[in-house]
């Protein structure tokens, strides 16, 4: 499995949002995109995932061109995303929104019971909600639930737009470590995060964009430590040269 | 406030199957029987005035029940505002009344011909305007009611602006005449397929399509992310619904036996939605008291001539400000839990005591 993104160009109207970026993501790695709002960073994930057509270049998965892909036949796949937001049914119960994570899958029947106990094992807050409607669980565990949703089409890569956007610090740590945790259990990650401290510990590999371009691409403990992205995204730059 | 949908749904579950089906079988006879209602002393209140009741049963009351059930497959379950629903019906019965009068083919055999014609303009309609959305959707399917009206208005070969006469009634079924001297039978006919309906959707809803469709209407973006080929599901809700409306058509035509241009124009478009919205999107017994309603309300008050027009918007306006879901909603499930009504009580009842302890104090 390797996902690869050949030279992307997305516009929106006529403005050009993605301006030709490369990325790779192997398997078994956590790559994570960072850099300023308006970047391009989510439309890249988006577009990744088929919400957004490309203008040009290409989605190379598992050896294909996914680029005309439909977007819930790339679900199909193997690729899947936790959009921005959490993107949680609310008026469908916990239990209700993990199913129809599932319910485009062939074989759903019969790998149902055990995803739902794999999403409750990673997360039991959820279990002690699961007939609760997913509009009136807290920020942290709609962003559990999203992620829990994402997990139930047994996903090759998981695409992870901000999971830690408006959590508290505590709930951060928790869901990254639970992020980790699926990495090692086999599912590939592509992180896209303002939060760079966090995502940059926690990546194998990253790519900082700007307006539109990949200016940087590095192991991911080596920007950590990069005296320009510590000025511009780590907000320690300036004052704590090194 | 009372909530009617939640008290019923709760007997309903608490009932066995045996118990569910005999009240089916009992609420389907009583509306069988509403025909009758006119002509006993304790009824006879529901008698509408310069109309006939019976064919006031028929047409507006049961073929609005019938298009509001199909619009609420599209505006309710699925989230798509439709504003040109009128368009399905007048395509059933313009193709009744084409196939009534140049062949042979009883209105029986029409109806699959009627429903078909509707299904596919619904897909014609839908391929290029489901991709659209919200208020783009709504204004291309306005657009396509008021095309297919005007389509007729100019096309001569099927009667132009002066419609099309003499289309045959359905032929004698089970003994019973479909005649103008019987309005209560084609009332059955259209409770027949008005309870077929909402066994459709009901068992619709709780599969499948139910699902795709709900996910669809909370939201798309992440329905698409979950998998659901929206644009499948998008048309088929629009199709099925489109051949409800059609299957309206067809009866409406055989029983008036006439189809003019004037019959479908957008008023009636926009009253089946007001329909669907009074009576509460996405349920289908709110949906079924709304059209009810706002049907039959009009007809019932028609001695005040014109001013009935104003009771029917004065009755809009005051329920969207009491009930602003309609009047039976679909389930919420974002409401307060037991514990929580109960602690919410508790803490009105505090509030109260105190404020009278207070005002105690204050006057001592």
């Amino acid at each position: 499995m390797r996902l690869e993104i050949n030279n992307m160009r997305v516009f929106y109207g006529k403005i050009e949002a993605i301006k030709g970026i490369s990325v790779v993501v192997n398997e078994g790695e956590i790559v994570t995109l960072i850099g300023a709002n308006g970047a391009g960073k989510t439309t890249t994930l988006k577009t990744i995932s088929g919400l957004r057509k490309i203008s040009e270049g290409s989605i190379i998965f598992d050896g294909q061109d996914i680029s005309n892909l439909s977007a819930h036949e790339r679900v199909e796949i193997g690729i899947s995303q936790v959009p921005e937001g959490r993107g949680i049914f609310p008026g469908m119960t916990v239990l209700e929104n993990l199913e129809i994570g599932k319910y485009f899958r062939k074989n759903r029947a019969s790998e149902m019971a055990e995803d739902i106990e794999r999403v409750y094992t990673l997360f039991p807050r959820l279990k002690e909600r699961t007939s609760q409607a997913g509009g009136t669980l807290s920020g942290g565990e709609q962003q559990m639930l999203a992620i829990g949703r994402g997990l139930m089409a047994r996903p090759k890569v998981l695409l992870l737009d901000e999971p830690s956007m408006g959590l508290a610090p505590m709930m951060i740590q928790n869901i990254f470590n639970i992020i980790t945790e699926i990495n090692k259990s086999g599912t590939t990650i592509l992180l896209v995060e303002q939060n760079a401290q966090q995502a940059l510990q926690r990546a194998h590999r990253a790519y900082v964009l700007e307006t539109g371009k990949v200016v940087k691409e590095a192991k991911a403990s080596d920007l950590l430590n990069d005296p320009a992205v510590r000025a511009a995204y780590l907000g320690t730059g300036a004052n704590n040269p090194g | 406030m009372i909530n009617l949908r939640d008290a019923g749904a709760e007997l309903w579950e608490g009932w066995n199957r045996p118990k569910r089906v005999a009240f089916a079988i009992l609420a389907i006879l009583a509306a069988m029987l509403l025909p009758y209602a006119g002509r006993y002393s304790l009824t006879n209140f529901l008698n509408t005035p310069i109309s006939s009741y019976q064919a006031v049963l028929v047409y507006p009351v049961g073929m609005y029940i019938l298009m509001a059930l199909g619009l609420n497959i599209v505006v309710g379950k699925s989230g798509l505002l439709d504003l040109g629903y009128v368009a399905f019906f007048a395509i059933g019965a313009y193709t009744a009344a084409v196939l009534g009068t140049h062949t042979h083919l009883n209105i029986w055999e029409i109806m699959p011909f009627g429903m078909g014609a509707a299904m596919i303009a619904g897909v014609i309609l839908g391929l290029p305007a489901l991709r659209l959305r919200g208020d783009y959707l709504a204004i291309v399917t306005l657009g396509f009611g008021e095309i297919v009206r005007i389509f007729i208005i100019n096309t001569p070969s099927i009667g132009g602006p002066n419609g099309i006469a003499g289309i045959p009634q359905p032929p004698t079924f089970l003994g019973q005449a479909f005649d103008i001297e019987h309005p209560d039978h084609f009332f059955w006919l259209v409770v027949v397929m008005i309870c077929v309906v909402i066994w459709m959707v009901r068992r619709l809803s709780i599969r499948r399509p139910g699902r795709a469709w709900e996910a669809i209407r909370q939201d798309e973006d992440v329905a698409v992310l979950m998998g659901v080929p929206t644009l499948r599901y998008k048309i088929w809700s629009f199709s099925i619904g489109a051949a409800v409306g059609g299957a309206a058509g067809v009866i409406f035509a055989s029983q008036q036996m006439f189809v003019a241009p004037q019959s479908f124009n957008y008023n009636v478009s926009v009253l089946i939605l007001s329909c669907v919205v009074f009576g509460g999107m996405g349920n289908i017994w709110g949906v079924v008291l709304g059209a009810s309603i706002l049907s039959y309300l009009p007809e019932r008050i028609r001695f005040i001539s014109n001013a009935r027009e104003l009771v029917f918007g004065l009755a809009l306006v005051l329920m969207m400000n009491v009930r602003p879901e309609g009047l039976l909603p679909r389930k919420k499930r974002e409401h307060l839990s037991e514990e929580e009504r109960a602690a919410l009580k508790a803490t009105r009842a505090a509030m109260k005591a105190s404020k009278k302890s207070e005002s105690k104090e204050a006057k001592n």
